[in-house]
């Protein structure tokens, strides 16, 4: 008997993908029934229109406002992509095409190990160092600002170590051609590199703000929670995230449905910002 | 032949795995082995997963399976049945008595800020004027002229629930500055802020002012926080840590509930900065 073992191979492929996308699809469905419950009891329209966040295990003397969580959420990780974009590509250029080669390798290291600290550990250090600063300017310190500057330090690495692959990607004659035409090596950057590997600094800042939206407990320890649309960069906030880490534990009842409610609505964004980022990509090609 | 053989190791480890976990489960619910199952408050956890281990090293047949998930969680598993004890750190409510209640140890919620700050002792009314957002700066209850950070806890938290149901105050009216969720991240809070005010354990919160991070603990209304306060009696925001039961429990889980209520688990108790009932 021949053993075929390309076709187990391709077989056992076939099911580890079918299982990877049949729990996405399984972890949608639960959050959707569980939010199912609290929009029939609670109704959909009340998570928009509530006075405020004050969740009750019955739903009639409870009120159920997301919004300003969802704007949290937003403005935290638009301010972190905003900063973290410009700063990462600047890094993987400095590593890329100025650094000498043993200091590109090292540097690329130190970038790899700071993509692999666990969120927690920036949290502390934000709760402990960097907001005690910030109340310095201005109390009480957990703020919004906080978190964009602690969620910048934390994407910073996964936009740096994407654009810095997309830069090894763009094919060598593109380099050899500038460089023939003359062209010094910031004009040869500006010109050719960084428009060639646009897709995948694209890919990287997507992959960053996905990891920013999604992120609980560093936001958590130096974001403040207080559920507020914040009106300056030093107000405290709470994010969709954080709110479900802060209640799951202890929500029962339409308090523990509004949380799946949360949990479906960050499962939306984050979809509706990839589906985005595909007809962005689809439209520059 | 390399692939196969790589699949074949794969193959065999899922293999091991497997009966590894089958032989577990099947060994942990074998007869000569009971088990006993407790869920809920966080507070309660540590101290009964240290008194459940000293439990099980004179009793080899008995399992004890600590989980936390909160109060909340301790009775709705206690009244579904998913656990055989619940743990709830507050007083019953009338319509939870369906549930027997035992109470092992006291816990008591105190008032932290930070050793710069030069109040000792807030008045009932001054804390609820603090919270609630009419007394702002400190210079109004008598401290330094700064403004006040009002920390509170996140919704669900048993010790915000003591502290409003003793202050009277309803949770839309808390003027809150920053919210936690746990004690460390309260503590954390406001060593980090000489302005800060918050309400922790106060175990938790003696345990640290002896370590000398930063924070005191405030008398109120010229009650003195502590250990000594709180099994007197004297000190009033203080809430019972409990172990509930359904129905009739079984020999196995009595004589545990027992245990916990014994004089050989008050070290225990005392370890985890609680009080015990006399």
């Amino acid at each position: 008997m021949k053993f075929n073992s390309d076709g187990i191979l391709l077989w056992l492929l076939r099911t580890v993908a079918v299982a990877a996308g049949g729990v996405l699809i399984l972890i949608f469905s639960f959050l959707l029934i569980e939010s199912i419950s609290a929009f029939r009891e609670i109704g959909f329209f009340r998570f928009f229109s509530d006075p405020s966040w004050h969740p009750n295990t019955n739903s009639n003397t409870g009120s159920y406002n997301l919004v300003p969580m969802i704007l949290g959420s937003f403005y935290v990780m638009l301010g972190a992509v905003f900063l973290a974009t410009p700063l990462a590509i600047l890094s993987a250029l400095f590593c890329h095409f100025y650094a000498p080669a043993a200091v590109a390798g090292f540097y690329r290291r130190i970038i790899e190990v700071f993509a692999g600290i666990p969120s927690v550990v920036y949290g502390f250090w934000g709760l402990v160092v960097l907001v005690p600063l910030i109340r310095e300017v201005q109390p009480p310190g957990p703020s919004l600002l906080a978190g964009i500057f602690i969620l910048t330090i934390m994407i910073l690495p996964t936009i740096a170590l994407m654009t810095d692959a997309a830069f090894s990607g763009v094919p060598k004659n593109y380099i050899v051609a500038a460089k023939a035409l003359g062209m010094r090596r910031w004009t040869m950057l500006r010109a050719a590199i960084i428009p060639a590997s646009r897709f995948g600094i694209t890919a990287g800042v997507i992959l960053g703000a996905g990891r920013a939206i999604g992120e609980t407990m560093a936001i958590l320890m130096v974001c403040g929670n207080v559920v507020q649309t914040p009106r300056g960069l030093f107000d405290p906030i709470r994010t969709l995230t954080a709110n479900i880490a802060l209640e799951m534990a202890y929500a029962t009842g339409d308090h523990r449905s509004a949380l799946f409610v949360s949990g479906f609505i960050l499962l939306v964004a984050i979809a509706a910002m990839v589906m985005v980022a595909d007809l962005v990509k689809a439209d520059v090609i | 032949m390399k692939k196969i053989f790589i699949l074949s190791l794969i193959i065999a480890m899922a293999c091991v795995s497997a009966a590894t976990i089958y032989w577990h489960e099947f060994a942990s619910q074998s007869a000569d082995s009971e088990k006993v199952v407790v869920t809920g408050s966080s507070t309660i956890a540590p101290l009964v997963s240290r008194i459940a281990k000293r439990y099980e090293e004179t009793h080899p047949d008995v399992r004890i399976d600590v989980q936390t998930g909160g109060s909340s969680r301790g009775l709705a598993d206690a009244r579904t049945g998913s656990c055989d004890v619940g743990m709830i750190s507050r007083e019953a409510t009338e319509n939870e008595a369906d549930l027997t209640w035992v109470t092992i140890a006291k816990d008591a919620v105190g008032l932290i800020v930070n050793t710069e700050n030069t109040i000792t002792t807030l008045a009932d009314a001054e804390i609820v004027a603090i919270y609630t957002g009419e007394v702002t700066n400190w210079s109004e209850v008598g401290g330094a002229d700064r403004p006040i950070t009002v920390v509170n806890k996140a919704a669900g938290r048993a010790t915000l629930k003591v502290f409003l149901d003793y202050f009277k105050i309803a949770p839309e009216e808390i003027r809150a500055d920053i919210i936690i969720g746990d004690n460390q991240h309260g503590i954390k809070t406001v060593i980090g802020n000489p302005d800060a005010i918050c309400y922790v354990s106060v175990g938790t919160a003696e345990y640290e002012v002896k370590r000398g991070t930063g924070i005191k603990l405030l008398d109120i209304g010229n009650i003195e926080s502590s250990i000594a306060g709180v099994m007197s009696g004297a000190y009033p925001l203080s809430r019972p840590l409990n172990l509930v039961t359904r129905g009739i429990p079984s020999d196995t889980v009595l004589a545990f509930l027992e245990y916990c209520q014994s004089t050989a688990v008050h070290d225990l108790i005392r370890e985890e900065y609680f009080v015990e009932v006399q």
